[in-house]
């Protein structure tokens, strides 16, 4: 299998406070792979890192395309879309707005209104609420609207940022189950950031565990489920 | 009475004028948060190219689409070549630059044009049928031609592709990046149309007030007066506050202080608003989520 994302000694900055210190992983095309952590490991950081949000150095290898010193609009215009932390929402604009703000770089008018009522019929709430003012949305509906204005890019790769993040259990299960029928009925590659191991875990193929900036674990979703050291003393279940 | 509805009607077409400087001003403040202090004098050195090509015998209306373009074109460059530099500069970078911009192309207009006034033709002829009892041909018609500026601005942003993108880009910059806007360069376009807005104001003040280097200072602290009375984060209150400004001015200065201290008015106006109310009568107030 080829690797769509290959990172090799990535290393990031916040000003003069490194954050990223040499981080190595890599990323299957049509694979889920789960980046772990407590909190300020670093794990945003990785994915702003990819794309260019922040001050890196080292590797991005994508789709053999070299990341590093791209602007973010150059990184997001070669299919890779981002749900950021905070989720992203452009409040003040329509939830339609938004959707068509996801495919501000396709060309092909037709397939993009056809993609947005495919995001109104996996999102039926979106559906619903088209014409309303999106930050009006609930936090799920938002959630909702961030990852389908990301896949609005039809992206190869979507990095997601904690997309459980202060939603109620019902609605995060049901993010995840739509999580997953996106990544396995549109081949699409995922970069999941959780602080929920236990559900990133069941939907990842590969985890990489990040400890202050550094890798301190790397395998199948298997191997981290079965370690029950790793269990207890990472990732809290 | 008759003599207060004129000066009502004629309040209101100076009122389109200032409202358009104030639609400028805001266009520039919404994407980046500065005031652009040069543009009274872009809308002026604007003016001149007008002036420039009608001499070379060019009929108003094709001198007019010209100097629109020509303006766009430069607002455009402006902002690429010299404020893309200090994007992420403080501030007070920027007020420097905006102040430099604006004594250089103050001297460039004069050292080019020279200083001596100079009439500007008025496309609505005096004898016309747009002349009625309050408008003057003039008032009428350049009110007519704001009106159509902000009707084309307002299609421009809610319908096209473009505009929807320079929204989201004033809006959450970090977003509209993430979606693949060049959000820089959709700070040009915003540029290129509050350069574009000011010439067409200043076409339409010069036949009134005439065409020298300075003529837009005066225009342009009502225009700072109409923007921040109608919040200056928002284009409807911009406009709004441009007619309220026209009409207080020419009530105030017919009836209470005079013509010579109608300029005051714009400063009380911006002193009070900035005291008593500071988002204005449509703005946002600030809040910050702790």
């Amino acid at each position: 299998m080829s690797s769509l994302l290959e990172v090799r000694k990535l290393c990031a900055w916040y000003g003069a406070t490194q954050v990223l210190y040499d981080v190595d992983f890599s990323l299957d095309a049509g694979r889920v792979t789960a980046i772990l952590g407590a909190n300020g490991a670093g794990k945003t950081t990785t994915l702003r890192a990819l794309c260019q949000m922040v001050r890196t150095s080292g590797s991005i290898v994508f789709d053999s395309q070299r990341l590093v010193g791209k602007a973010t609009e150059g990184v997001v215009r070669l299919g890779v879309a981002h749900v950021p932390d905070g989720r992203g929402t452009f409040t003040a604009l329509s939830v339609e707005e938004n959707l068509k703000l996801g495919a501000h770089v396709r060309r092909d008018k037709a397939d993009v209104a056809r993609d947005i009522e495919k995001m109104y019929s996996r999102f039926p709430r979106l559906g619903e609420r088209h014409r309303q003012q999106a930050g009006t949305l609930s936090g799920g509906e938002q959630q909702m609207l961030a990852i389908s204005r990301a896949l609005m890019l039809r992206p190869k790769l979507l990095l997601l940022d904690e997309p459980s993040f202060g939603l109620a259990p019902l609605v995060v299960a049901e993010i995840f189950a739509i999580m997953r029928t996106i990544n396995q009925d549109d081949g699409v590659s995922m970069l999941l950031v959780e602080q929920n191991a236990r559900l990133a875990l069941e939907l990842a193929d590969h985890a990489y565990l990040l400890e202050t900036g550094r890798v301190a674990l790397a395998g199948t979703s298997e191997q981290f489920k079965a370690d029950e050291s790793v269990r207890r003393s990472y990732l809290g279940y | 009475m008759e003599g207060v509805l004129h000066q009502i009607f004629s309040g209101l077409a100076n009122g389109c004028i200032y409202g358009s400087v104030a639609l400028a001003l805001v266009m520039i403040y919404q994407s980046t948060h500065h005031i652009n202090f040069a543009q009274g004098e872009l809308a002026t050195f604007s003016t001149f190219i007008a002036w420039a090509l009608m001499q070379a015998g060019w009929p108003y209306w094709a001198a007019f689409g010209a100097t629109v373009a020509i303006s766009f074109v430069a607002g455009l460059a402006i902002q690429r070549i010299i404020l893309r530099p200090v994007e992420r500069a403080p501030v007070l970078t920027n007020v420097i630059v905006f102040i430099g911009l604006l004594v250089i192309v103050n001297a460039l207009s004069g050292w080019i044009f020279e200083h001596t006034i100079k009439a500007f033709p008025s496309p609505f002829p005096q004898k016309s049928m747009l002349a009625t009892r309050f408008f003057s041909a003039h008032e009428l018609g350049s009110a007519a031609v704001m009106v159509c500026v902000l009707l084309a601005l307002y299609a421009f942003f809610r319908f096209t592709p473009v505009g929807l993108a320079m929204r989201a880009a004033a809006q959450n910059p970090e977003s509209a990046r993430l979606v693949g806007i060049r959000v820089s360069w959709m700070l040009g376009v915003g540029w290129g149309l509050a350069a574009a807005i000011g010439a067409v104001a200043g076409m339409m003040v010069a036949p009134i007030v005439f065409l020298d280097p300075n003529m837009m200072s005066g225009i342009l602290l009502y225009g700072f007066a109409a923007a921040l009375l109608g919040g200056v984060d928002n284009p409807w209150g911009a406009v709004i506050g441009g007619l309220i400004v026209g009409v207080l001015e020419n009530l105030l200065g017919a009836y209470v202080i005079g013509t010579e201290l109608k300029l005051t008015v714009a400063l009380v106006l911006i002193v009070g608003v900035l005291t008593l109310k500071p988002s204005g009568l449509f703005g946002k107030p600030v809040v910050t989520r702790v």
